[in-house]
């Protein structure tokens, strides 16, 4: 049976040729417009670390005077942290792991005769950085919590980094020159580059693209001047050579939890802390907040606000589609009240009837699903060639690939059920007196 | 125009003519949305920065840590830079307007005793800065000389307390003096940053827009005399003649690298592809929101089309005896134009009311502002423009129906 409404629907698509390519074209085109869409957002929201997104957690605490809050409003908890805190937090090792980071530009001498020097990414950071967010190792290894204390002149590299210094052979126990200091290699990293970059928000860089390049013991790297890319000073001034003492956050730090009584403990030693920082005098506010992973994305507002506006943009346009295909089929279906009432009166049900009319929306929507992929990768080709920081990252992937089809029958039935319905209403009678 | 006949016949098409209702309710919609999504895009872009944007290039060296000669390099560049034929200007410039690369923000009262700052403002500091950028001066003077201090001088005076190495003197921005001092006259008048630093206006500038956070008022730009090395983060920026740009730029690093083959050239540019860079991600959503209008209109009309066309198949006969009763050719056309009329108002005043909707949507959830009435009579007009143009072609063959088809049994 269902081959033969697959007959009748092809005929009936092909008697008014204009219609269906219109039809077909409309619902391509709101397609191709919600998939190109559908495909940044979903790259740009996705989890960074799926694995271990829901054990990492930012815990933010509030330095700042009671007459000079970090936000106009007062409400907001400070989202970078001050040096001595971050390291009485590290210290405490209240956390299964924990560790504080820092971006900064860092100027990168090759070993002599390789090219000159160039500006890189570099993140300084404490040892529980690479176990915690599962940084894959091709050599070596990360350094250990004695580096951290002895101030150790040590570096991780990117792979890509590795290829460029040194060809990709093992680099592990050579030298680095980093803003005119020497630091020995002892790991380098497979590639590695989390979208969104979670670690960074508001420490500087982009959020999306290419991963760091190179990463090194926070208090080695400030014990050779190594500037962090945003700070902020809650004095006077901030003296940017002292900044481990000076009244300046720019800081993050980032713990893993394993479990809900793990957070439950977290915040109440946060709470404990703030507490005892404020009858030390060196707080004027209790103030505290622990946010995870995801959440902190989403309140950070890590995906821009153009690709969310330009996917609803998207979804009103598919819609419009929607609506359009539904007149036109409506408007061919009730053309041929003639025909239904002479398949109704030969015998036809008007389950039949019926489906023959949903059989024929579903072909105008499997056509509207590939005119729509190949909209969608010309839509995404769009955006490769567009100046966004994620440019090159947009891409189509199997799963948005079948979300495209199950869209196009899915909005197709939804435009076909009206007229199938009005389809299968027709009185027969009527319609074949005319005749 | 008799309406009577016309709204009995949609009366009976009840269904399709809702769908056509509704299909041109959220076109008119998202369209007057999207059009003033590109105004409010276009608008930004469009903002004066106050500078000679078209003269100007920046050479950004990668200095590293703080080198007790950055001082003495820092004039032996400028003295070498001025050297370059079709050089005009030469500057130290710590940001420049509408482009990325930090910039130094401060909050600026009007009391040294105030709670919170009156206005955030960003300071310009560096050598030259005046004539190099090409801001125009409308009252007061540029800087003298004796009243520059070096940064350095600055951060150590305002660790110790010592209000001597601090700048006295500040030039501010006309925006900046009527928020300040509304209908006072600036010059001569005094603000704080913090408790210790005071500064006297010395001078106003028509226009000089800030590198970012245009949030917090776009003209909102002072200047600092302080003195700035390449070690402190800054550039130097070349005023030229617009034809000679691409050459100053190459000869300038040239002659840089040749004073010291060991420094990294991070930035070299002209100010326009600055400010296009800034204002990159604008032109792209601008773009697409163009593209999206041209699609739903697109989408729309061709529905109008095949509507329109059905509905005439549907009626030929109807059509031919109204011809065969004395209908003219004319009467036939405005009948299917006045229908599509009738259902683009509909639409219409539909579409404006979800239009004031998705609106007050995105007031609440992107920061736009509200929808400037002006967008209502135009959005309408575009539409019905669309709808009459959309159905003519249907209409006109309606029109062809020869009065014949009514006496012809089916």
């Amino acid at each position: 049976m269902f081959g033969y409404y697959l007959d009748l629907a092809l005929r009936s698509l092909k008697r008014n040729k204009v219609l269906t390519t219109l039809m077909v074209l409309a619902l391509a085109l709101g397609i191709g417009a919600t998939i190109t869409t559908l495909a940044v957002l979903r790259l740009l929201s996705g989890d960074p670390i799926p694995q271990k997104s829901a054990q990492l957690f930012y815990p933010q605490l509030d330095p700042y005077p009671a007459n000079q809050p970090f936000s106009r409003s007062g409400k907001r908890v400070p989202y970078l942290m001050s040096y001595i805190d971050a390291m009485n937090l590290i210290h405490a090792r209240k956390a299964e792991r924990q560790a504080a980071m820092a971006m900064s530009q860092v100027k990168l001498t090759p070993p002599s005769g390789v090219g000159k020097p160039f500006y890189a990414q570099g993140v300084l950071t404490t040892t529980d950085f690479f176990p915690m967010f599962d940084a894959p190792f091709q050599y070596g290894s990360g350094w250990t919590a004695a580096d951290d204390e002895g101030r150790a002149q040590v570096a991780v590299i990117a792979g890509s980094l590795n290829d460029k210094l040194f060809g990709g052979a093992n680099s592990v126990g050579r030298m680095i020159r980093i803003e005119d200091h020497d630091f020995r290699i002892i790991g380098v990293l497979r590639t590695w580059a989390p979208q969104p970059r979670f670690y960074a928000v508001h420490l500087g860089g982009h959020s999306y693209g290419e991963g760091d390049a190179v990463f090194v013991p926070l208090q080695g790297a400030r014990a050779d001047d190594l500037m962090p890319s945003t700070m902020m000073g809650y004095g006077k001034s901030i003296d940017v050579e002292h900044l481990e003492t000076a009244p300046a956050i720019w800081l993050g730090l980032w713990v893993q939890l394993p479990n809900a009584a793990d957070v439950a403990a977290y915040k109440m030693f946060l709470g404990n802390y703030a507490k005892e920082q404020v009858a030390l005098g060196r707080y004027q506010r209790t103030d505290t907040a622990l946010s995870g992973l995801m959440e902190w994305m989403r309140s950070e507002h890590v995906v821009p606000d153009d690709v969310r506006l330009q996917a609803g943009l998207a979804f009103g346009f598919l819609l419009i589609c929607v609506v359009n295909t539904v007149g036109l089929l409506l408007a061919k279906c009730l053309r041929r009240s003639r025909e239904i009432g002479v398949r109704r009166a030969l015998g036809a049900s008007r389950g039949a009837i019926f489906t023959q009319f949903m059989v024929e929306a579903a072909i105008v929507g499997v056509a509207g699903g590939v005119l729509g992929l190949v909209f969608a990768e010309l839509g995404l080709w769009g955006i490769r060639h567009q100046p966004a920081q994620y440019a090159s990252l947009a891409h189509l992937d199997l799963s948005m690939f079948l979300f495209t089809f199950v869209v196009a029958l899915l909005a197709s039935l939804v435009a076909g059920l009206l007229p199938a319905w009005r389809a299968c209403v027709v009185a027969p009678a009527p319609q074949l007196k005319a005749v | 125009m008799e309406l009577r006949p016309i709204l009995s016949t949609l009366r009976r098409h009840k269904v399709t003519a809702c769908l056509l209702i509704l299909e041109i309710a959220l076109t008119c919609a998202i369209v007057c949305n999207a059009v003033f999504l590109i105004g409010q895009r276009l608008q930004r872009m469009d903002m004066p920065s106050g500078i000679a944007e078209h003269e100007l290039v920046q050479i950004q060296l990668g200095h590293i840590g703080k080198s007790p000669d950055a001082k003495a390099q820092t004039e032996t560049d400028l003295a070498a830079l001025r050297q370059i034929a079709g050089v005009r200007q030469v500057g130290v410039v710590e940001e420049l307007p509408f482009s990325y690369g930090g910039s130094s923000n401060s909050g600026l009262m009007l009391d040294p005793h105030q709670q919170q700052p009156t206005v955030n403002v960003s300071q310009y500091m560096g050598q030259n800065i005046l004539p190099t950028l090409g801001v125009r001066l409308v009252a007061g003077r540029d800087f003298g000389p004796g009243e520059y201090v070096d940064l350095d001088t600055a951060m150590a005076a305002l660790k110790t307390g010592d209000t001597k190495g601090l700048p006295q003197t500040m030039i501010v921005t006309r925006a900046l003096a009527e928020r300040m001092w509304p209908g006072k006259d600036p010059l001569g008048q005094t603000a704080y940053v913090g408790k210790d630093i005071a500064l006297r206006v010395i001078g106003v500038v028509a226009s000089l827009a800030r590198p970012n956070m245009l949030r917090m008022g776009p003209q909102y730009s002072v200047m600092w005399p302080i003195h700035m090395t390449l070690a402190d983060g800054a550039s130097y920026v070349l005023r030229t003649a617009p034809q000679d740009r691409e050459a100053v730029i190459k000869a300038a690093v040239a002659k840089l690298k040749q004073l010291d083959p060991n420094r990294v050239v991070v930035t070299k540019r002209t100010y326009d592809e600055a400010r296009r860079e800034f204002f990159a991600s604008d032109r792209a959503m601008a773009g697409i929101l163009v593209g999206v209008i041209v699609a739903l209109l697109t989408v729309t009309a061709l529905g109008i089309v095949g509507l329109a066309s059905f509905w005439v198949g549907q009626r030929r006969r109807t059509i031919g005896v109204r011809r065969a009763l004395g209908a003219t050719r004319g009467d036939i056309l405005r009948y299917f134009q006045t229908e599509n009329f009738l259902l683009a108002t509909f639409g219409i005043v539909l579409g404006m009311a979800l239009a004031y909707g998705i609106n007050l949507f995105l007031m609440t959830h992107y920061e736009l502002p509200r929808l400037p009435g002006i967008y209502f009579p135009v959005g309408a007009l575009a539409l019905w423009a669309i709808g009459q143009l959309a159905v003519l072609g249907p209409a006109l063959r309606a029109a062809a129906v020869p009065p014949v088809v009514a006496t012809r049994s089916v």
